[in-house]
Order: C-alpha cells, then sequence, then structure tokens
C-alpha cells in the first residue's frame, strides 16, 4: 500500500491490458467454480453444524437448529460410520490391483497383430459401459440359484454362497465388480503411455542384455511415470468416491455391512429413512477431508513439476 | 433479451388462453399425486364423478414417479404448494405435520363424521389430538400360502382360519424334509423382514408393546423383547436361505414355483403371484398364526392417505374433495377398482375376490389394533436401524446379544431417558 501511495502513476498503470486480460479470461470458469464448487462447500460445512430435517415451514424459514459438533461426535461413536470407513479402506487398498492388472493388460496388447483393435476395443468395453449396468451384471454373476459365480461355488464346494448377502464377503464382490471397469481405464493409459516409450532406449537396453523384469522395472517403468502419476489419481478417486455400484448391488445391505462414505451420507441425507440433513452434511465434511489429503498430494506434486521445468 | 422474453409472454398468454377456455369460471383444485397406472385411471375416475356432481370445481391432478415423489414432495410442500397432496399415515407424516406444511382438518372430520366412519384410521390420523389427513384405502398382510407346496409335502391345508402356532412350526418340519422353503422372503430391501418381525411381535406381546417398541419406549433388553426373538429364532431356520441376497419379487419366483410354500406379505403382492401363474385354486390366505394365547389379534394395514397442505390456495374446494374422498361410495369405487380395502367402514368390497374379502374380514375383526407397518409406525432412523437388525437376525441368530446390544445404543441416542 505503501508503494501505491508514493507512487501514484504506477498502481493505475498495474491494471492495463496485459493484467487484466487473463482474470477477464478466468472470470467465467472462477465464477462456475465458485457458485459449483466452494459455495457448495462452505453450505455443506455449514449445515454440519445443524441438526435439520431438509424441511422449511410454510412461510419459507429454516427449521433447523444449531448443534455445533454434535454431528461430529455423534459420527465417532456410530458404528455404520466406522464400518464405512474401513470399508472405504478396502476399496482404496483394493482398487490399488487396478494398477499391475491394468498395466500387464496393456503391455500383452502393444502388440502389432491382425485384429489388435478389437481386441483393445474388447478390453476397453467395461469403461465404456455405464456403473450401474456393470453393478446389474455382476449382481446377476453372484445371484443365488441362477449366477454364474454361484453355481460355480456350488459345483466346486457342493455349497452355494451368496455372495452379496454374506457380511464378510459382500464389500469384496462390489469392488470386484468396480475393478472391472477400472482396469480397463487404466490400461487405456498405460497403453498411451507405451506408445511415448523412447524406442531407442529399449534398443540399447536390449544391447547391454536388459530383459524381462529388469526391462520392465529399470527401462519402460520409468518412462511410463506420468501415466502411472495419472492411473493413480484416478483410482484413488474412483475408490473414494464408489457410490453407484453400491447403490445398485447392495444398497449397504446386508445390514449395512457394504456401506461407504458417499452412500452412507446419500442414506442419511436423502434417503428413504434419512433425511437428516445435518449428519450427512457431516459425512460429506469427513469424505471431503480424506480427499483433500490425496488431492493436496498431487497438486503440490504437479506444481514441483511444474517448477522443476 | 428483450425478445426473448417477448416471446415467453406471447407463449404463456396462449397457453393461458387455451386452458381458460376449458376452465373458464371453475375454481381450481390442485392435488399432486405419486400413482402407478391402474390407481391413476381409478382416481382420475374419482375426479370425473367428482367434477359431474360438483361442475364449478376444476381438480387438476399432477402425477409423479413414485420413488421421485418422496423427494418431491419435500420441495413443492413449501416452494409451490398444491391443494392436496398424497402421503402415509402415522409416523410418516409426522415430519410434514410438525413442520406446519400439513394442514389440521379436524373441523372436517367432526362435520363429516369421519371419527365414527373412519374409526378404524383415527389414531393413525391422530397427532396432538388433531387430524391431519383422509385415508382412503389400506391392504392387509398376512401370509399366503401356495397349496401345491402344502400337497407336494403331504402337509395338509390349512383353512381361512390358519393353523396354531405349533401346527405352523410342525409343518415347517415337514416342508423342510421336503426340499421346501417353509417361509419365503427377499430381504435386500429390509423392509420384508420387518413385516415377520412385526407379526411375531404383536402376536407375541400384542399390539401395544408393538407399539411402544416402535416409538422407543420398551428396552430391546427387555424379556418382553427377547421372547420376541426367541419365537423368531424358531422361524429363522426355515426361511428361504439366501433372503438377504434377493427382492421381494425374486422370493415371489421360488414362491409362485412351489419351492417355498408361505410367504408373509401385504396385499399388493397378489398381482405379483397370478401374473407368475398362481390362481385362486392353488393360492390361499390366512392369519398370522396365534403364538401367545390370549394375546388380541392385532393386523399389519398400511394406509395411504390424502393431505390438504398449509399453503393452499383453494382450501375450501379441496375440503369438499376430501369429504367426498373419505365418503363410503367413493371407496369403494377406488379400492374395487385397485384391489385394496376401503378405510370407510361403510363401503364394501369385491365379495368374488377371496382376498379382498378374507382381508376386509380378518382386519374388521382385528380386535387387537392395526399397525401401520414397522417402518411407518417406528421413526425412520430408528425404523431403518430396526430393519437391520431382523434382517441380520434372520441370518444370524447367533449375533442375537449384538443385535440388541446395537438397536439398545440406538434407542437411547433417539430417545434418550
Amino acid at each position: 500500500m505503501a508503494e501505491a501511495a508514493v507512487v501514484p502513476v504506477r498502481k493505475a498503470s498495474r491494471w492495463n491490458q496485459r493484467t487484466l486480460a487473463p482474470w477477464l479470461f478466468l472470470a467465467p470458469g472462477l465464477f462456475m467454480f465458485i457458485v459449483y464448487v466452494i459455495w457448495p462447500i462452505a453450505e455443506s460445512i455449514t449445515l454440519s453444524f445443524y441438526d435439520w430435517d431438509g424441511l422449511y415451514n410454510a412461510e419459507g424459514q429454516f427449521t433447523g437448529t444449531y448443534v455445533g459438533l454434535g454431528n461430529y461426535s455423534e459420527l465417532m461413536t456410530d458404528p455404520a460410520f466406522e464400518t464405512s470407513l474401513w470399508n472405504n479402506l478396502k476399496w482404496l487398498v483394493l482398487y490399488m490391483l487396478a494398477l499391475p492388472i491394468g498395466l500387464f493388460i496393456a503391455i500383452f496388447l502393444n502388440q502389432t497383430v491382425t485384429g489388435i483393435r478389437l481386441y483393445k476395443s474388447l478390453f476397453f468395453f467395461p469403461f465404456v459401459i455405464s456403473q450401474v449396468v456393470v453393478g446389474l451384471i455382476f449382481a446377476w454373476f453372484y445371484a443365488p440359484g441362477f449366477g454364474p459365480v454361484y453355481l460355480l461355488i456350488e459345483w466346486m464346494t457342493g455349497q452355494g454362497i451368496a455372495i452379496l448377502a454374506d457380511p464378510d464377503l459382500a464389500t469384496y464382490g462390489v469392488i470386484a465388480a468396480g475393478l472391472w471397469p477400472q482396469i480397463a481405464y487404466v490400461m487405456i493409459l498405460y497403453l498411451t503411455g507405451l506408445n511415448n516409450v523412447a524406442p531407442d532406449q529399449i534398443e540399447a537396453a536390449r544391447l547391454d542384455g536388459a530383459k524381462g523384469w529388469r526391462m520392465l522395472w529399470y527401462v519402460v517403468l520409468p518412462q511410463l511415470r506420468p501415466a502411472t502419476f495419472i492411473a493413480v489419481i484416478v483410482t484413488v478417486i474412483g475408490a473414494l468416491r464408489s457410490f453407484d455400484l453400491v447403490s445398485i448391488m447392495t444398497a449397504g445391505n446386508p445390514w449395512g455391512e457394504t456401506r461407504v462414505l458417499s452412500y452412507y451420507m446419500y442414506e442419511k441425507a436423502l434417503g428413504e429413512y434419512g433425511f437428516r440433513m445435518g449428519y450427512g452434511a457431516a459425512i460429506a465434511v469427513v469424505l471431503f477431508a480424506i480427499m483433500m489429503v490425496f488431492i493436496s498430494g498431487f497438486i503440490w506434486k504437479m506444481w514441483r513439476d511444474e517448477k522443476e521445468r | 433479451m428483450v425478445h426473448k422474453q417477448g416471446g415467453a409472454l406471447a407463449l404463456v398468454a396462449t397457453l393461458l388462453l387455451s386452458t381458460s377456455a376449458f376452465a373458464q369460471d371453475k375454481r381450481v383444485v390442485t392435488w399432486n399425486a405419486d400413482y402407478d397406472p391402474i390407481p391413476l385411471a381409478a382416481a382420475e375416475a374419482m375426479i370425473l364423478d367428482f367434477e359431474a356432481a360438483n361442475p364449478e370445481i376444476d381438480v387438476v391432478l399432477t402425477n409423479f414417479d413414485h420413488e421421485g415423489y418422496k423427494n418431491a414432495i419435500r420441495n413443492f410442500l413449501t416452494a409451490d404448494p398444491p391443494d392436496l397432496a398424497n402421503w402415509y399415515a402415522a409416523n410418516r407424516m409426522r415430519p410434514f405435520v410438525e413442520a406446519g406444511l400439513f394442514a389440521d382438518i379436524s373441523d372436517l372430520w367432526a362435520s363429516e363424521g369421519l371419527n365414527d366412519s373412519l374409526a378404524s384410521s383415527v389414531l393413525s390420523m391422530t397427532i396432538d389430538g388433531k387430524q391431519w389427513g383422509i385415508p382412503y384405502t389400506y391392504y392387509q398382510w398376512g401370509i399366503y400360502y401356495n397349496r401345491d407346496a402344502y400337497t407336494a409335502a403331504g402337509v395338509a391345508v390349512p383353512g381361512p382360519e390358519g393353523v396354531t402356532w405349533d401346527q405352523f412350526l410342525a409343518n415347517c418340519e415337514a416342508f423342510k424334509a421336503a426340499g421346501i422353503d417353509c417361509v419365503t422372503t427377499g430381504s435386500s430391501a429390509l423392509w420384508p423382514a420387518a413385516g415377520i418381525f412385526d407379526y411375531v411381535s404383536m402376536r407375541t406381546n400384542g399390539y401395544q408393546f408393538h407399539s411402544d417398541l416402535a416409538a422407543g419406549k420398551v428396552s430391546w433388553t427387555s424379556p418382553e423383547a427377547r421372547a420376541v426373538f426367541e419365537n423368531l429364532g424358531k422361524l429363522q431356520p426355515y426361511v428361504t436361505a439366501n433372503h438377504a441376497a434377493i427382492d421381494w419379487q425374486d422370493a415371489a419366483a421360488i414362491f409362485v414355483q412351489g419351492k417355498a410354500a408361505n410367504y408373509v406379505m401385504g396385499n399388493f403382492a397378489v398381482g405379483v403371484f397370478k401374473e407368475g401363474g398362481m390362481t385362486n385354486d392353488n393360492l390361499g390366505f390366512m392369519v398370522f398364526p396365534e403364538i401367545t394365547a390370549g394375546v388380541a389379534r392385532a393386523e399389519e394395514a398400511p394406509t395411504d392417505t390424502i393431505h390438504l397442505t398449509s399453503g393452499a390456495k383453494n382450501p375450501d374446494d379441496a375440503k369438499k374433495f376430501l369429504a367426498y374422498m373419505a365418503g363410503a361410495e367413493a371407496q369403494t369405487k377406488w379400492n374395487a377398482a385397485v384391489g385394496q380395502l376401503p378405510t370407510n367402514k361403510n363401503s364394501s368390497v369385491d365379495a368374488a375376490d377371496p382376498f379382498l374379502s378374507a382381508g376386509f374380514a380378518s382386519l374388521s375383526s382385528a380386535t387387537g389394533g392395526i399397525a401401520q407397518f414397522w417402518d411407518r409406525d417406528a421413526e425412520a432412523e430408528y425404523a431403518k436401524a430396526g430393519m437391520e437388525g431382523f434382517q441380520r437376525f434372520l441370518v444370524q441368530p447367533e449375533a442375537l446379544e449384538e443385535i440388541l446390544a446395537n438397536l439398545e445404543a440406538t434407542r437411547l441416542r433417539l430417545y434418550p431417558q
């Protein structure tokens, strides 16, 4: 401020075309970002301090009551919340399987054989179809009585298992369904990455006698780092926002054992037996905080990479 | 911008002109509903009858998708209230009553003598001593049985009066030996499990206990509650093994195929059974067996209702329509078209339908009381916790102590002592 007071001419010149133009170009995006991202986040955080059933009274007034951190302290002792948190962790860990599997399928498909385009598109197919369809198909796979997975288990062990009704297995059954499209997604990322692997380096490594695992680990993988980075991001986010599959396949059952945070939030805030908006908002805030840990990590890394250039 | 506004104005003007040509001088009553095709046709027929008797009133029904309605009603009651809105009785209407969105129509109940003609629904429509809507239909729950399955297992087919509890369990043993599920259900959506629990609870300790349990007034670890689970445990080994993985419609398929003998269900399932190929010859209905001798028989009969909203623009004519829908003649007609039971005691039921007749007889002789179903009698969050417990017990009876402890913890949190 002091500088501006001393040299008023320079202050006026700071708002010239060059400084103003970026903001003008950013304005529509910023406006959308504030209205559809920042403002709802602020609203959710505010709402999480209230007990509110989602209704306004006939005069249109808000009917909630302020409860401070009440929703959060209830979360601490809520067994359903604990289950959801653990399930989210299972999702996160098991979803990482998509990375190695996707990589190996990509390497397998990265060859020139007749009809390879067809094979590639067939492998990519599960990512193209809707998650709802994936969920339904897998629910039929597991269905007692006629599902192929059920019949296979029955044929092998003599006793069929209804996976989606088994409290210990149901979550893994849902995760398996989620992995199917996720692997396809990771595969495509790696396929494009493999196109950019420098052939001269492969050639040089081959001359030095590298092959098999060592070639993959020391020569190919380092060149795939950008693809791996993106694949990790989309997989982490995919695991944390898992909702559609849980909703379609189990609706959180048996007795809430397959809930994840996003589904529990939906149940509490918008489900048929929910309409506790404040409590749902508190769950959303916790989920947001968990995501922020990962997102800030990614942003920090990207910012560092940008600066190195 | 100006052009667009001009265009919009012209469009609105044309629309207004075209509708006012019909609705000229008519007073409009708006009604938001969530009907499936058959009830919708029945409701439209009701409106025509009403408008014929009241030519100066125009009832405009806006129909919503059934699932979408549950969310839509929360918005339109505040933002753009119609005069009338469909909903459900008992605790389901409490949030709207407490937020002041449904209007008190006790005066209509008094002036039309509804406390007498709708006597069976007075309790479920009353909050704070006032009535908040008109019940116009309900349906019975009970045990539907497959006569072919009984014959296949060599078990005597029960009559309409049902069987004793001991006989029922003995039958179950016979069905088990024959490889037939004695009782089937599909609890993946949770609520079907509550139907079985409600009946065992009402038959073990009676209506008042069950009602107190749903209201959070009774401890889950009390001897009475334990007795309920003990009886439920006797039934548990005979329930379709993978019920938690399937929908109630999937269980209906098992039942229709004769792989299950009994189904604790509501009367709406009859349509599904018949679509599956069952007829009045092999489909039977009986009331749930008496468990504790001397406990007055109570039944489940969820009630559908119409409410006057607080924001109604034309409450006087809306009340006229409510009075009409509460009447014996309208309820007879609507319920005959839909295949449900009228709540007005002066209405009549199609005698040719054995299930409606049986349901009407079962409900009108239920001296214990009429329950609305667990998820309408209990407050929403409590209902959900309860249904999860019931489903779990029907899969893992050995986890009883944990289930009861969880339910009791939920009760103490929701209803601090």
